[in-house]
């Protein structure tokens, strides 16, 4: 079992770099030990600005420090940075173009029972929503690296989300394809594509092996870039299939599927299932139970595949 | 330079600015004029020379939408071309829009929601202080914006990094849309506020070059705090049938009004 959260992955990553590169910045909001960001804090505190609880300070803080050259990792709670702060995010870096990365933590329903005031289940939403803005949900640790390590070597605006707690990896450490803004194909196949981001991807990876063994070939993309969304892999995965299905941990409204649905929709129209969170306020409980509550897990998958391929 | 004058030729600017789009928020721009024209022309080190310097005064103009007070301040130091922008100002597709746009020379970021350029600058200032950098950091905001919360955060921030590089400047025009800042939301107390939130305060005559000049100067000297100045000042400066009437906070002046504005202005060019 992996013990590294994707959020420990990323502090790891920026440590990594900011030893060479004294522009490279963490900012939290009284959030350093939920981010995992403690350690940088203390080796870098040089280059960790604490901007107290005060989100909406803490994104527009970071367009500044960008304008004035610097490199800032804005690394929050999710709910909180995507909505307190939304319109920070919209106007002081996507709008200004200002080169901050913002890092959503503990995202989803990360926080289980602390209820619907701590869920993000709307940020791909109203970031993707935003001009100028990239959505991306990595999956495991692995590829949370290579986007961070990526991201590092860009000068444009994006939000990130990461989960809380520890995830099973997708990829080996020694072989993690990746490619920025491209899906990762984890399987081929010719009746059903299942289109996964963040925590879902492996679910997605473990029902396409399923639906093969049971004789449903499928097709599985992990789409950790929902905005710009890949969409010529999307088509050119989708148009072998008979039916799409999309997993994602978010709220049924302008998620992932909704994104697919869109690109398909206009270029290769097909059956769709869009899984994802209800539209109310989720059942209590850790995040499995959650999501095996709302069928969003391998065996939800290959329900909705049999059903899409029977219809 | 005669500063005095200069701001009266530019409220000129400003009313043709505002005539040939037939929008803009004259107002804020009159009451704002002698801050710019000060921080433009006496007090700040920026120029279309050094504007990619890292060594540079920044300057975010928060109360965004003041926006016909900023582009004469701006054409006047040579970012832009005043000609060009009364001729597109507000057009369909032109760049020259109601707010700041920093994808126009000498504009450093967007703004036009209340709140955002006090935090904005706070990182600005850090990221300066961060690199031992001799630049200044001044932002302009109105005196209704400061019912936004996130200024307070800034405020609290600026004080907490002590970011002596800093200088918030208060335009006192004691007006919103609505009406009286103090029936819409009280701020007489304002210069208390910044105070207890760890600011160096200035009070001083916002519409005296004079006074503005010798205001930042001692902004300058002060170390360890920001500060802010409280820039009393008169909406409507400058034009008599204007000066503190809330209804002119973006009103349009007829033809008549317009021709008796410039009447009016330029005598008072001409006088200084």
């Amino acid at each position: 079992m992996n013990k590294i959260p994707n959020r420990q992955a990323i502090c790891d990553v920026l440590m990594e770099h900011a030893k060479e590169d004294r522009d490279i910045l963490v900012l939290c909001s009284d959030s350093r030990g939920s981010a995992s960001m403690a350690p940088f804090f203390k080796e870098f505190p040089d280059q960790a600005i604490e901007t107290g609880i005060a989100e909406q300070n803490l994104v527009s803080i970071s367009a500044g420090l960008a304008k004035a050259g610097k490199k800032p990792y804005a690394a929050s709670p999710a709910c909180f940075l995507s909505t307190r702060s939304y319109e920070q995010a919209k106007v002081d870096v996507a709008y200004s173009n200002t080169n901050v990365k913002l890092i959503g933590i503990s995202g989803g329903v990360s926080y289980g029972a602390l209820g619907m005031s701590h869920h993000s289940a709307q940020d791909f939403a109203a970031m993707s929503a935003i001009p100028n803005m990239r959505v991306y949900c990595p999956s495991d640790r692995h590829q949370t690296k290579k986007l961070i390590e990526a991201l590092l070597c860009d000068e444009k605006p994006a939000y990130l989300r990461v989960g809380r707690n520890p995830v099973e990896d997708v990829y080996d450490e020694e072989n993690v394809p990746f490619e920025l803004n491209r899906a990762t194909v984890l399987s081929e196949g010719t009746d059903v594509l299942i289109v996964a981001c963040g925590e879902m991807v492996l679910a997605a990876k473990e029902a396409a092996e399923t639906l093969s063994r049971e004789g449903i070939s499928a097709a599985a993309l992990d789409m950790y870039c929902i905005k710009p969304l890949d969409e010529k892999t999307l088509i050119e995965k989708a148009k072998n299939v008979k039916a799409v299905i999309t997993i994602e941990e978010h709220a049924p409204y302008g998620g992932l599927g909704t994104q697919v649905a869109g690109v398909l929709a206009q270029s290769c129209p097909k059956k769709m299932k869009i899984l994802a969170l209800p539209d109310s306020p989720v059942i209590t409980g850790v995040s499995k139970e959650v999501f095996d509550y709302y069928g969003l897990n391998a065996q939800g998958i290959v329900n909705a595949a049999k059903e899409l391929v029977n219809e | 330079m005669n500063l005095k004058k200069l701001a009266y030729e530019l409220r000129l600017d400003v009313l043709e600015l505002i005539r040939s789009a037939k929008a803009g928020h004259i107002g804020g721009d009159m009451s704002a004029m002698e801050i710019l024209t000060v921080l433009y022309n006496k007090v700040m080190n920026i120029s279309p020379e050094n504007q990619n310097d890292p060594n540079r005064d920044y300057f975010i103009m928060s109360k965004g939408h003041s926006m016909e007070a900023y582009y004469a301040v701006l054409c006047k130091k040579g970012f832009m071309d005043i000609d060009d922008v009364v001729a597109n100002y507000s057009r369909f597709g032109s760049q020259y829009i109601g707010h700041p746009n920093n994808k126009l020379p000498g504009i450093e970021m967007n703004s036009g929601s209340l709140g955002h350029g006090l935090p904005v600058c706070v990182g600005i200032a850090k990221a300066c202080k961060m690199d031992s950098r001799p630049s200044r950091v001044y932002v302009v905001m109105g005196d209704g914006e400061l019912a936004e919360g996130s200024v307070w955060e800034g405020a609290m921030a600026a004080s907490q990094y002590n970011l002596d590089n800093l200088c918030a400047v208060v335009d006192r025009n004691r007006l919103q849309i609505s009406g009286s800042t103090e029936d819409v939301m009280h701020q007489d107390d304002v210069g208390v506020r910044f105070a207890a939130f760890g600011w160096n305060v200035i009070t001083t005559a916002g519409n005296d070059t004079d006074a503005l000049e010798k205001a930042f100067a001692q902004a300058e000297k002060v170390k360890g705090k920001p500060t802010v100045i409280v820039a009393e000042t008169t909406k409507g400066c400058g034009v008599s049938f204007m000066e503190n009437q809330a209804g002119w906070h973006h009103r349009v002046p007829t033809e008549e009004e317009y021709e008796l504005a410039k009447k009016e202005l330029k005598e008072k060019a001409e006088a200084c």
